[in-house]
This record gives C-alpha cells, structure tokens and sequence, in this order.
C-alpha cells in the first residue's frame, strides 16, 4: 500500500491524488446514473466548455502563488476581447482581414499586459493589498468597458473568427489545444523558470526572498502582467465562442476560478502548488456540470452542487491528513 | 522524592513531574523524565536540541498527554489530564521561544490580550488594556510605546513585549524558553533582575537558556536533559560552564583563540568613513582576504544596520566602500551578490531562511544563475549543487525536498551558509551565526567559518556574544552606539578584558 503511494507519488506528485480521485468518482457516479454521461457528446462540450474558464483560472494561479489574488480577470478578458472586437470593426468588420485580426490579438495582449502591469507596479511598490488593487482595477475595467460599449453587445466579425471557438484540428477543438498550450507553457514556467521559483518563493515569505537577492518587485510586475494576458486569451477565446463581446462575460466564473485553483491543491495564502492539479480539477468541475445538465439539473442546482463539492473536499482534506498521521 | 532546601527543612513542590514518557512516531521523545520545582524556585532546564525541554513544557502546559503511568502533581494536586486551560487557569505560564505574538496588533494588545478572553462580550477598553500593559512593561523597567503595532519594533523589544504579556497572567510558575536569544547584555540583565524579583514574591521560573553563564547566574538547581531522558538534578553551587556542557552533550569541549596573524595577506574589502546617521558614523577598516574580522558590541551599536549598508540593502550618506580595488556603489543586494558579499541575516526564522519550503529550494535560492541550462533551471544541476554543499558541510537532512523547518536549529544555519557559499562569495558577513543553535552544534559551525577563512575567504564574523568573536576572529571592533570604540586583538588580551570593555 505505502509503496504504491510512493509510485503514484513519483509519477503524479502527491497533490495528484485527490483530484485524481475526484475525477474518477465523476465519471463512475454519473457513468451509472446516466447511460449518456460516458459518450463522446458529453466530452466534446466540456471540451469546447471548459477552455474560458481553464485560461482564467491560469490567469488566476500565478498570482494566487506570489500570495495574492486578481479579481480584475474577468474583465481585463473583456476589455481585451472589446480591444480585438473594435480592430476588427475599424478594419471593416466582417469583411476584416486576416491581418486586422492578427493586429487586433497583438493588441488585446497588450491590453491584458498594461492591466496587469498596472496592477503589479501599485502591489510590489506600494505593497498594497492585491485584492483591494485588483478589486480597484476590476472596478475600473468594468465601468470602462460598459460606458464604452453602453451596456450592449459588439458583434459582427469576419466568418475566419468562428474556427477559433467551435473548430476542431484532428477531431480535438481549438479552444482546448489552446487551453492545453497555455497548461503547457504555464507548467513550464512555474516549475522550471527564474521566474516560476521566484514565486513561489515570494508567495511563502517575501522578505527572505529579497533578502537572498530576488527581485521580489519585478516579479511581482511580471507574474501580475501574465496575468493579464493569460485573462486576454481567455477574452479572445469567449468573442471567438459568442462571436460576441459583452463587458460582464464570464463575470461568474470569477470565483469560480479561485475554487478550482484550491480544488488543485493551491495553498491559498501562496507558496506551494501545480499547474497540472488545478487542470484535473477544472475537468472535474466541468464534468460535474455537464452530468447534473445530462440528469436534467437546473443550472443554479450546478453552482450549489459545486459548493457542497468544495465544502466536502475541505473536510476530505482534513481527514486524510488524519488518517497520513494514525499510519505513520 | 522533595529536595532539601539550604535551611534544611523539607519544601513541598509545586509542580512535580514522575514516570512522563513520550512518544511520536516510533521516536522516544521523553524516557521516564521526573522534573520537580518548588515555590518561588529559579530552576533551569538545560539540553541541547532535540533533548526533550520543549516536548516537557508541553507536557506540563498540556499541549502534549504523556503516555499512561505518569504523574503530574501541582500544588498538591494530582492531575490526571492537563490541558492548556487549566495550565492558564492553575497560573502555570508559558513564554515560548518563537514568541507567538501579533505582529499588526499593538504591543498594549499584545501584552493584554489573555484578559479580554473569556469574559462576556463586551466593548474593548482601550484605556484598561493601555494600564495593564504599560504596568507589566514597567515591572520590566521598559518603556515602549505601547499604541505602536509590533511589527515596528525588533526582535529584542518584541521579546521584551512577551514577558510583559506572561507577567499579565497570574502566574504561579512562569517558563521561559530561551527567553534572553535575542536580548543584549543590559537586557539580559534587566531580565535577571525581573526573575529575581518574581522568584522573591514567591512564583517559580523555569528558565530554558542555553546561555551557560546566565544560567549560573541566576538559578538556584539545575535539571539536565539529554536524548530524551534526565541526566541530573544539581544543584548550581560549585558547577561551572564547561561541565554543564559535558553533561548535555556527553562530551568534552576545549575552546581555544583560533586568531592568526593575516597583516600579510592582500586588503579584499576597504571601507572608509561609512555613515548613516542615526545607524552608525565614521566607521573605517580593511578586511584582508582569508581573514576573520569580529565586530561586536551591544544591540544599537549599528552592527546589523552596518552589515545591510555593505550588503547593498541600504544606502551609505557618506564615505566609501572598496572592493578588490573597486569602488562601490550598490543599488540593491542583488549588485553585492554579485559583486561576492553575501549576508546571512541574524534573523533565520523570517529573513535568513524560507522555513515553508524545501532545504533544495532554500539552498539554491541566490544561485538560480548556476543551475540553468538554456533559460531553464535545470533539476540534476540542482539535486548536484545541492548534494555537493549538504556533502561539503556535514548538513544532516532526510531528503532534499523536506521543508527546510524539519532541520534543527544548526543544520538550517549549515544550509543558510551553504546558501551563500554556492554563489561563490569572497566576502562571507556573518550576523549572529549561532543564535538558536546548540552547544555542539555551534562548534561545528566555527569550523566551517574557520574552513572557509583558510580558503581565503574573507569573513565580517558578527556577535553579540563577546566570547564567539574571541575565540573565532582574527582581529576584533567593538562598536559602540554607531561607532567604532576600540579595536582588540584576541592573542593580547583576555576574554575577560574584552567583556569589561563590552559590557561596561
């Protein structure tokens, strides 16, 4: 038994096992209670589903990570997504070319990037609160963007756009692989860069960190800044799904995304944590989505089953760290 | 099993401890220890880490039940099950090493906080806890500003704060765990003074010190721990420092003045006329590669601030700083490390260390530069370099992804000197190498500074205990309220002399 946690260990970590475990409970419950739960419809719409709030809760980790939080995640991807929408519209909009388009994500980056640099200067130089910052800056996006767009939506983009949300390349939808490149890049950068062990570092006791030379301030500046384009993808990914831009998209997947990231095992004050945890559980809480609307659920039973879900797996935790201790 | 007094009559214990055995994990922490104190007693507690003297207090103040068969008896009565509260309630009170205060709060509501507890809601009284809290500060003979959060003031003052905070309960029997780390000489002083007076009104203190001269100074018996099981009690008439040391460690230890004479080796480090004024003024001297240089002096005199001046993590107003024939200008402590200072800080717990994270991660934490490979940090270069500085100092670890906290007090230093080693210093300044380390480990550790000097590295040795500089340093500064006082060499002067010249 001790050895083949040590295996699994090995292989997967041991902040694996619990979503691991989550998943397989999923699929297994729903698998019987369903007979339509295991087919390929249902993973093929947590596949195109699961993207938005995949690169949000990306967005969301690094920050958790250095000990803080960005509350401004939705919107910097709306004012992104608004960004690409309005260089897509100045350049003829749905007959707007192919470099408009290209121009247009260039820029809602650096729109995502500014918000971030933003927010990352007043926290590392001021050592303000990050939720009050991102909080300020959310407050900021959201009245920007609606006083801008009067509340209402933007839409009408060239036809070329729409592979972006609904295609799909060798049976697999683009929205996924671009959710799996940006897993990808961000499992990289966090546990094989400067800049990813700097974080950590920061987020479990900034003061040692400056003291053995990191420069804790343009950390804090970068980790907040990718942030900010992590949220910018996720805004072109949602105007590419609705083929619309509206400022208050995804608004609910705000917290949503500070769940899933401690679902995956993210210390909540900073510090310790994975990439690859927090994507096994985004899976589990799309499954659990997609199976309760399978049974017929209504959507606000689906946000309630998510809580009591969080609210177990606390619990859960806690026991497990009991039952470690009785064994050894 | 009561114990005579010097009038020969027969005292009655307050607290009596017989048969507490303890166990975690498989590992005999505590082996058949009986510990007994009488009234108004100055009892120490002595052992080295890992000995047991933590693992016993909390046994006594209920954080931990020993295993069936003990017996605790306090003022007579038996005790089957102690918990923390009724060890409040009983006046058994606790000063724990870590302090475990509220840095945001103030230090009123440090000191105060235990009498809003437990009483019914109601509205703090703001004015009730000033006078509580400036009353214990003044029993202490300190004055603080006591509406000042705490975060505000240094490790010793905020020591201070938690004594003031034990002296607001009712104590009975007060423990003190390692109680004077962090205080300087006069402090220290002060401190002794106070456990006098609390020993004359008739509440006992265990002191838990690892400072053997206080503990000769002030206690009337001694209780020594070693591995776990009692060693003895003794009494502290007729023992001296060197044997209190023989029966914590089992072993024999000779200091001896490691001082050479280094005038011919090449100056590596020139500082001259360095001020910051309020910190320190007209500070001069030159560090010669594989030297030793002490500075010692009181808390205040500048040393630490000094140290951060040449670590770049504060700006000089005036004067200049040299480095192999090169002046320099440090932006930040990133341009000293590179340049090769490093600094290990006297605070390991918070600046020193990272204690969540892993002995790896805290080892290469100032050498990322040296593990890449391409942009990336490379996992085998990392695992080589840490396995090498583990190796090249005798570090004791299980694995080295353990968190950096599971360490004892002297092997976590090992790692915080194998930090800065593996960025390839040539000036190594160390502050307060040895605080929370143990006796035997503390040797250990001036065999490495001494190692290191041989390879010409070149070391700002800073202490507080006047005797490490002695017997480490090649040559001494004394510094004094931000100034340089006088300049001793250890092989013309006596440990004596130069604790005079300190302390006065």
């Amino acid at each position: 038994m001790n050895a083949l946690a040590a295996r699994f260990n090995a292989i997967f970590g041991a902040d694996m096992a619990g979503p691991l475990a989550a998943l397989a409970a999923v699929l297994i419950v729903f698998g019987f209670a369903s007979p339509h739960f295991l087919t390929g419809a249902t993973f093929g719409s947590v596949a195109f589903q699961l993207p938005e709030l995949g690169v949000l809760a990306l967005a969301m980790l690094m920050p958790i990570l250095t000990g803080g939080l960005n509350l401004a995640i939705t919107f910097t991807a709306n004012i992104a997504g608004l960004t690409l929408a309005w260089t897509l519209q100045a350049n003829g909009g749905i007959d707007a070319g192919s470099g408009a388009f290209l121009l247009g994500t260039a820029l809602a980056l650096a729109v995502g990037a500014a918000s971030g640099l933003v927010m990352g200067l007043v926290i590392a130089f001021t050592r303000a609160h990050p939720i009050l910052v991102s909080l300020s800056m959310m407050i900021f996006l959201r009245g920007l963007g609606e006083f801008m767009t009067r509340g209402g939506d933007i839409s009408g983009f060239p036809t070329f756009i729409a592979p972006i949300g609904h295609g799909s390349i060798l049976g697999i939808p683009v929205p996924l692989l671009i959710l799996i490149a940006c897993v990808i890049a961000s499992h990289i950068l966090l546990s094989r860069s400067k800049l990813g062990f700097s974080t950590y570092m920061i987020g479990s006791n900034i003061e040692s960190a400056r003291y053995s030379g990191i420069n804790t301030r343009k950390i804090l500046v970068l980790v907040y800044m990718l942030s900010g384009v992590m949220a910018a993808v996720a805004g072109i990914i949602m105007l590419a799904r609705f083929n619309s831009v509206r400022v208050g998209h995804g608004e609910s997947y705000l917290l949503i995304t500070v769940l899933a990231c401690f679902l995956g095992g993210i210390n909540p004050f900073g510090g310790f944590g994975r990439v690859l945890p927090v994507f096994v559980a985004l899976i589990v809480l799309q499954l659990l989505s997609s199976g309760l609307n399978l049974l017929g659920a209504n959507q606000h039973l689906t946000t309630a089953v998510w809580g009591i879900l969080l609210i177990v797996v606390m619990v859960l935790r806690w026991l497990s760290a009991k039952f470690i201790r009785l064994v050894k | 099993m009561s114990t005579a007094t010097n009038d020969g009559v027969k005292a009655k214990p307050l607290l009596s401890l017989r048969g507490i055995n303890m166990t975690f994990g498989g590992v005999k922490a505590l082996k058949n220890v009986s510990f007994e104190v009488l009234p108004g007693e100055v009892h120490c507690l002595a052992g080295e880490n890992g000995s047991g003297k933590s693992t016993l207090i909390k046994v006594i103040s209920g954080v931990y039940r020993p295993a069936d068969g003990a017996e605790i008896v306090f003022d007579g009565e038996t005790i089957s099950h102690m918990t923390p509260a009724m060890a409040q309630s009983r006046g058994i009170q606790i000063i724990w090493q870590d302090l475990a205060l509220f840095a945001e709060m103030s230090v009123a509501e440090n000191i105060a906080f235990q009498t809003l507890s437990g009483s019914r809601p109601r509205f703090v009284n703001y004015a009730a806890i000033r006078g509580v809290a400036e009353e214990a500060l003044g029993r202490l003979g300190v004055t603080l500003d006591v509406d000042r959060p705490l975060k505000d003031f240094a490790i010793a003052q905020r020591q201070i704060v938690a004594i003031a905070r034990a002296l607001v309960g009712e104590a009975r029997i007060v423990f003190m765990d390692e109680p004077t780390a962090s205080l300087t000489q006069s402090e220290t002083d002060h401190l002794l003074a106070i456990v006098r007076t609390l020993s004359a009104s008739g509440i006992a203190v265990v002191f838990v010190s690892h400072r053997l001269a206080e503990v000769l100074e002030i206690s009337s018996r001694i209780t020594v721990l070693r591995d776990g099981a009692l060693v003895g009690v003794y009494p502290v008439e007729g023992m001296t420092q060197s044997r209190i040391t023989e029966l914590m460690t089992g072993r024999t230890f000779d200091q001896n003045v490691r001082a050479r004479d280094v005038a011919q080796n090449p100056v590596l480090l020139s500082v001259s006329k360095l001020c910051r004024p309020g910190e320190f003024e007209d500070i001069s001297f030159d560090l010669r590669r594989g030297e030793t240089l002490g500075i010692t002096g009181l808390l205040g005199s500048g040393r630490t601030e000094l140290a951060l001046t040449l670590f770049g993590m504060r700006r000089p107003a005036a004067g200049t700083i040299v480095l192999e024939g090169r002046a320099m200008r440090f932006a930040s402590n990133r341009e000293a490390i590179a340049s090769g200072v490093a600094y290990l800080s006297e605070d390991r717990l918070s600046l020193g260390l990272n204690q969540p994270q892993s002995i790896a991660d805290n080892l290469v934490m100032a050498s990322l530069n040296r593990i890449l490979s391409g942009r990336l940090i490379s996992p085998g270069k990392k695992r080589a370099l840490v396995a090498r500085w583990i190796a090249e100092l005798g570090i004791r670890i299980g694995k080295q992804d353990d968190a950096i906290s599971t360490l004892s007090g002297g092997n976590q230093q090992r790692v915080a000197i194998a930090k800065w080693l593996a960025t390839d210093p040539k000036v190594l300044i160390l502050d307060a190498p040895t605080v929370g380390v143990d006796v035997g480990a503390r040797a250990g550790i001036f065999e490495i500074v001494a190692r290191l000097a041989e390879t010409g590295l070149a070391i700002l040795l800073i202490s507080d205990e006047v005797p490490e500089v002695y017997f480490n340093a090649d040559r001494i500064i004394h510094m004094e309220k931000g100034r340089i006082a006088g300049w001793h060499d250890p092989r013309a002067t006596t440990l004596k002399d130069l604790e005079a010249a300190v302390y006065a």
